[in-house]
């Protein structure tokens, strides 16, 4: 494509560069330009708006000395870990179930899929009235004659993120499962049949040869459901607002606060770089992986 | 390059798997056991939804949210719709609905229209760096909002954007790029490079091609990418709250401020209705678009 253009390239290309504007303006000054900027202005003391006094890593000192960001921390990992195991397990043992070419297999696919489609400000609110304690599941089995039954997870510190858990994985065990789908449909029929002759049973073939083929699938899955759980944020003001107290505070929501709520940008912008930074421990990984492995082989 | 969406259909047809059996093996109970769990466990908030949405508010007290109404009403959803109060007004979550609408479809049509010209230009224009600019802009989609957002605020306001309706929707085309533009590269990057190469010996140019040519032939993903856009604009919260001043705020911004205001009386069924209501949207396009909804969502998954 490129020989055929060479002659006079400037000229010809002129056209499509001018098209790509929009992608170079934002990569270059949103993507590249704003993070940067960000991470620039959290060595500040920025208050209400951005200005260049510097103080070091002030803001990062006073960011993991605030309970609150410590317990937004705390929150994330819990959530996050229960939540990776959680999706991925249930995705994939969806998805081998769906994979036995079962009858209905689109009407099961629509129905678990469907939560997906849904906003999570819908799925913190419904999950929200389930919840209720007063007239959700916890009054209903009460109502049947287990009278001291217990089951009020979002106004119980210690249990709020199994009642975020509970909608969170409402709403993205399906997609998950859609994927796993695709990878299990993509393995090579002959090495079902090559197990199927060789007489190993079907869970032994799941778990000993799919299972270690499905790697990448695995491995992108994790990194799409972990950046989404870094980003974390509306499930959380919709279902408990960060309550009750503090207890199911997420980091989003410490900096969507000191930015726009407290007129602290400064600490504001710490946070989020610490986000930046969190999301690359994750994807740096996967993409030498993923990128760098491909020219060696 | 391997295409998730393409190898999910592609086995279907073919006969696969161990011979039927009988139909009530333990295995098929296992199966089909599992597969009805998790449906009630994914139809149970839809159906609550609905039933409390269609109660009073003393039936409500007195019965079980699972129960269907006995009493049949829609005063809640009129209510939702016309009345329910946000804090600042009372006049329901029409309001948010007409902005949504009003966000929605300049947003859409600007996004998909930038994000399919990159794709085009990546795919058959490359220039010295476009595969630079790719790369960025997908790493772009991983990296947290949160980092971009203020940013963006002083963009915003010194284009005198800031809080308008055409600022939020510079905002999702912004971040809708990253995934659309991949969702187009890895199509168009299907297309025979011989069609392109004729079309450029018949003198067509730039626009040309992309208008007469790539267009036409291209209309399933643009479909997916109008499905993938108007589920994710419609769902957005957080850059609603952000880029936009509370007369402008979306429909899901609206509901939560309707359900989770503090002042007054709860009206349970009118939260459950203005809940449905919202969802209403990205439901019906699900429910239209079928497997092209799957294949919009598995692009995210698909390796460039």
């Amino acid at each position: 494509m490129a020989k055929a253009q060479r002659a006079n390239r400037m000229w010809r290309n002129m056209n499509a560069k001018i098209a790509a504007v929009p992608m170079i303006l934002t990569t270059l000054v949103v993507f590249v330009g704003g993070t940067a900027w960000t991470v620039l202005y959290s060595f500040t003391d920025s208050k209400l708006l951005p200005r260049e006094r510097w103080v070091g890593f002030d803001q990062y000192e006073r960011l993991w000395s605030n309970s609150r960001w410590l317990t937004s921390i705390e929150n994330l990992m819990v959530y996050g870990v229960l939540s990776l195991i959680f999706t991925i397990s249930i995705g994939f043992l969806l998805a081998v179930a769906m994979d036995q070419k079962i009858r209905f297999e689109d009407s099961f696919r629509t129905i678990m899929l469907y939560p997906f489609a849904l906003s999570f400000i819908v799925t913190g609110l419904v999950w929200q009235w389930i919840l209720n304690p007063e007239f959700g599941i916890q009054s209903i089995v009460r109502g049947l004659g287990w009278e001291s039954f217990t089951f009020n997870p979002l106004n119980n510190p210690d249990l709020v993120l199994y009642g975020l858990l509970i909608a969170g994985l409402w709403q993205g065990t399906g997609f998950v499962m859609c994927l796993m789908l695709a990878g299990l449909r993509g393995i090579d029929e002959d090495i079902w049949k090559a197990a199927r002759v060789d007489g190993i049973p079907t869970w032994k073939t799941y778990l000993l040869i799919i299972l270690p083929m499905m790697r990448p699938v695995f491995i992108t899955t994790l990194v799409i459901v972990a950046a989404g759980i870094i980003k974390l944020y509306d499930l959380v003001v919709a279902q408990t607002s960060g309550g009750p107290g503090t207890a199911s505070q997420v980091p989003a929501m410490y900096v969507y606060d000191y930015m726009f709520q407290a007129q602290n940008l400064g600490q504001g912008f710490a946070a989020s770089s610490m986000m930046l930074l969190s999301v690359l421990i994750v994807l740096i990984p996967w993409a030498y992986l993923e990128f760098g492995g491909k020219k060696h082989g | 390059m391997a295409d998730l969406t393409a190898t999910y259909s592609r086995s279907d047809a073919e006969p696969r798997g161990a011979k039927p059996k009988r139909a009530l093996s333990g295995r098929n109970i296992m199966i089909y056991g599992t597969l009805l769990v998790f449906s009630v466990y994914y139809l149970l908030p839809l159906w609550v939804m609905v039933m409390t949405s269609l109660k009073g508010m003393p039936e409500i007290r007195m019965g079980n949210i699972f129960a269907p109404p006995v009493e049949i009403t829609f005063e809640p959803w009129v209510k939702a719709w016309s009345q329910a109060c946000t804090g600042l007004n009372c006049d329901g979550l029409s309001r948010g609905f007409w902005n949504s609408v009003t966000i929605l479809i300049p947003s859409v049509i600007l996004s998909i229209a930038v994000a399919s010209v990159n794709g085009y230009a990546l795919t058959f224009w490359k220039f010295k760096g476009s595969d630079i600019f790719f790369t960025i802009l997908i790493f772009g989609a991983f990296i947290p909002y949160q980092v971009m957002l203020y940013p963006i605020v002083i963009l915003l306001r010194e284009m005198g954007l800031y809080g308008s309706l055409w600022g939020l929707v510079l905002v999702h085309t912004i971040f809708g790029m990253p995934i659309l533009t991949l969702l187009f590269r890895n199509y168009f990057s299907t297309i025979p490079e011989e069609l392109f190469k004729a079309a450029r010996v018949d003198g067509a140019g730039f626009w040309a091609i992309y208008a007469k040519i790539l267009m036409p032939m291209s209309l399933p993903i643009f479909v997916v990418a109008i499905i993938l856009q108007v589920t994710g604009i419609w769902n957005d919260f957080l850059f609603g709250v952000v880029y936009t001043k509370p007369d402008l705020y979306p429909m899901t911004v609206q509901l939560n401020n309707i359900v989770n205001s503090v002042q007054g009386v709860k009206e349970y069924n009118v939260n459950m209705a203005a809940t449905l209501l919202t969802g209403l949207v990205p439901l019906f396009i699900y429910f239209i678009s079928g497997k092209l909804f799957v294949r919009g969502i598995a692009a995210g998954a698909v390796k460039g």
